[in-house]
């Protein structure tokens, strides 16, 4: 149950010259084709293993979206199979055919019709649906009163009122609040920790790399790359930093972690370094130490403008803090070729124990997608360790001042105490 | 293919019946005379009818010598001509009108054509209740031949299923389709004998008018209400016919181009 296999998987619509040729093609016998194939998605295979979980991350047009509608199955591939084990829930457009004269209990029953539930059974999950989707009572009144978030929370609900074989996502985890988006992450990774095989297609980096196990890449219609969600998400990032002349390379570090490196090359990264405050180089940090990061560029070509940015991220890939001279307002400007620029950023290690990593973006601008001199991951890992300060968690040090005050007066008696003041 | 597609309907049929009681409710629910409108609009029909042809233009049918004969008349036809209205237009519109559902939600997708049938039925049952109602009042209630009035729906209602679907699905790709069948519907009202007489025409006209398949069907309807007369069944034959071919046509339509048909919406 839960398994999937894509093979040979491809789309394509059918485009026609004029609106006449169509009619033409369907009534004249044995006439050849009028029309041109728009090829949207091509020779995709895949397969997933019931209980993993896999991101699909792309550029817009990629076809992302419609790989999970022929997964789903409301739009037919036009070669190629798509197998399927166990039952299948998707979170596409939330909300979708809510009636809006109708009362949300009315609606809740709609919806799990439409996904072939019978009436018994949304009326046994109902009680657990309206207590997920905390509405209150506003279940009873009609969905036209709604606010689009309070429609998401019920619809949410709805679709996953029973634990499928197979859920697939689609970015609906970026709508309503905070508090439910938290909730309804939550109710997807208790699904993938039961054996729910997860399909997640988000543009947001950290809900791929803290759910999923892979990550598959789509670029113009075809799979670019799978792999660790942290490699894909590298990639893809610089793929998104790519311009004409840039080039694009992963490279395998001691550790087993994929670097990827890309950018136009007018100026490159020689060095990256942390040291601590006597200037020793170091690989190990303790908690609070001060340290020095030390980046050493060179600029290979004049160019007017040079910013370097860094960011910290956890063994995840999540980022845990990033800056760059343009924020700092450091820029270095009017460099010409043969130049070396070194940069020192010191701050004090108030991370929490762990692996970090650290990547580099080398720009014109604030940000690395305007003018991509070189954009490196892997830059520098590094470790943080514990042996001075207490044994906290988490991977900020934010060093707690405990003050604590005990009193055997009971809380009922202090309006008194202070009145009597 | 049928066995399994019954098999699908029918898991589906809480989704059928909810979206059938959804288009009933919704129709009746935020109206305050709800049910009414739906007579109302029929009625008034024949009440126009019948005071201009039968009042003012004196209309009497041939052999019936009382003014509520026409009105009789004109009710077995108009109704019944309402119920293959309504199962085509709506049928032709099903599919645009469904297109956010076709395209984010897999379900089958025969369950739009059986909800548009049933809700049509519906409606018809309501008007048809209602007719019953004014026979008994007026107490020109027809014996033994209401009966026929089974098979004849049954004829009707896979003719107008038959081409609805075809149209449907048709007017996802050509979108003319929709417009044209509004206009060829008011033509084809008007060369059926259901607001005059067959009679009353030259012969000529007469035999070109006998040609239109639902002429005969029409007429049946009309003798079985006015008359109390068995239908003359070899007449109805060629809408029973053509009614077939287009039900195997659509479903043929539909299956080669259901895919395609979600890419056009």
């Amino acid at each position: 149950m839960g398994h999937i296999r894509v093979t040979g998987l491809a789309k394509a619509y059918k485009q026609y010259p004029n609106r006449w040729s169509r009619l033409l093609e369907w009534l004249v016998p044995f006439s050849p084709p009028r029309h041109h194939l728009h090829w949207v998605l091509r020779d995709v295979d895949f397969e997933i293993q019931p209980g993993e979980a896999v991101g699909i991350v792309g550029v817009n047009g990629a076809g992302k979206s419609t790989l999970l509608k022929m997964i789903t199955g409301t739009t037919q591939p036009t070669c190629g199979q798509i197998q399927l084990h166990g039952r299948v829930a998707a979170l596409l457009e939330l909300g979708m055919g809510f009636h809006p004269d109708f009362t949300g209990r009315q609606n809740a029953v709609m919806a799990g019709q439409l996904l072939g539930m019978q009436v018994e059974e949304i009326e046994a999950l109902m009680p657990q649906i309206e207590s997920f989707a905390e509405i209150g009572d506003a279940i009873d009144h009609p969905v036209r009163t709604y606010s689009s978030g309070m429609q998401m929370r019920l619809a949410f609900s709805v679709a996953t009122a029973r634990r499928p074989d197979i859920l697939i996502v689609d970015e609906a985890l970026s709508v309503g609040d905070a508090y439910f988006q938290h909730k309804s992450f939550e109710r997807i990774r208790s699904f993938r920790k039961a054996g729910t095989t997860l399909l997640i297609v988000s543009h947001d980096r950290s809900a791929i790399q803290s759910i999923c196990d892979t990550a598959i890449l789509l670029e113009n219609g075809r799979l670019a790359l799978r792999g660790k969600p942290e490699e894909v998400m590298d990639y893809y990032n610089a793929m998104l930093a790519q311009r004409e002349g840039q080039i694009v390379r992963q490279e395998m570090l001691a550790n087993g972690q994929v670097q990827t490196i890309s950018g136009t090359g007018e100026a490159g990264i020689l060095s990256v370094r942390l040291l601590d405050a006597q200037g020793r180089s170091l690989e190990v940090a303790e908690v609070g130490q001060p340290v020095v990061l030390e980046v050493q560029t060179e600029v290979r070509q004049d160019i007017e403008r040079l910013i370097l940015g860094f960011m910290i991220k956890d063994r995840l890939g999540q980022a845990i803090y990033g800056i760059n001279t343009h924020r700092l307002d450091k820029a270095v400007t009017d460099l010409s070729a043969g130049e070396r620029v070194t940069f020192r950023f010191a701050f004090d290690m108030r991370l929490g124990k762990g692996n970090y990593s650290v990547a580099l973006s080398l720009s014109r601008l604030d940000s690395h997608l305007d003018r991509n001199f070189e954009w490196r991951d892997y830059g520098l890992i590094f470790h943080v360790i514990n042996n001075r300060q207490e044994d906290f968690v988490g991977c900020a040090w934010l060093q707690a001042q405990t003050d604590i005050t005990r009193s055997s007066e009971t809380l009922l008696q202090l309006p008194d105490t202070e009145r009597s003041q | 293919m049928l066995l399994s597609l019954y098999r699908s309907m029918r898991s589906y049929r809480g989704f059928i019946l909810g979206s059938v009681k959804r288009e009933f409710q919704s129709r009746y629910r935020n109206s305050l005379f709800g049910a009414l409108w739906t007579v109302l609009n029929p009625l008034s029909m024949i009440v126009v009818y019948t005071v201009i042809f039968s009042q003012i233009m004196r209309a009497r049918l041939p052999g019936v010598e009382d003014g509520l004969a026409y009105s009789v008349y004109l009710c077995a036809g108009l109704l019944t001509w309402g119920l293959f209205a309504e199962i085509t237009t709506r049928s032709q519109s099903m599919f645009l009108e469904n297109a956010n559902l076709l395209k984010k939600i897999s379900f089958p997708r025969m369950c739009l054509p059986v909800i548009t049938l049933l809700n049509a039925g519906i409606n018809f049952a309501i008007i048809l209740g209602l007719f019953f109602g004014f026979l008994l009042i007026s107490g020109r209630l027809p014996g033994m031949a209401l009966l026929a009035l089974i098979p004849l729906l049954m004829v009707q209602v896979v003719f107008a299923a038959g081409l609805g679907m075809l149209l449907g699905m048709l007017n996802v790709f050509f979108r003319d389709v929709g417009q044209m069948v509004g206009i060829c519907l008011q033509f084809w009202f008007w060369l059926t004998p259901i607001v005059y007489p067959l009679s009353i025409l030259p012969p000529g006209i007469q035999h070109i008018i006998s040609l239109n398949p639902m002429t005969a069907l029409m007429t049946s309807y009309q003798n079985v209400f006015l008359y109390n007369q068995w239908p003359h069944w070899p007449a109805l034959l060629p809408l029973l016919i053509i009614g077939l071919v287009l039900c195997v046509m659509a479903l043929r339509l539909f299956r080669q181009r259901v895919g395609e048909m979600v890419d056009e919406l």
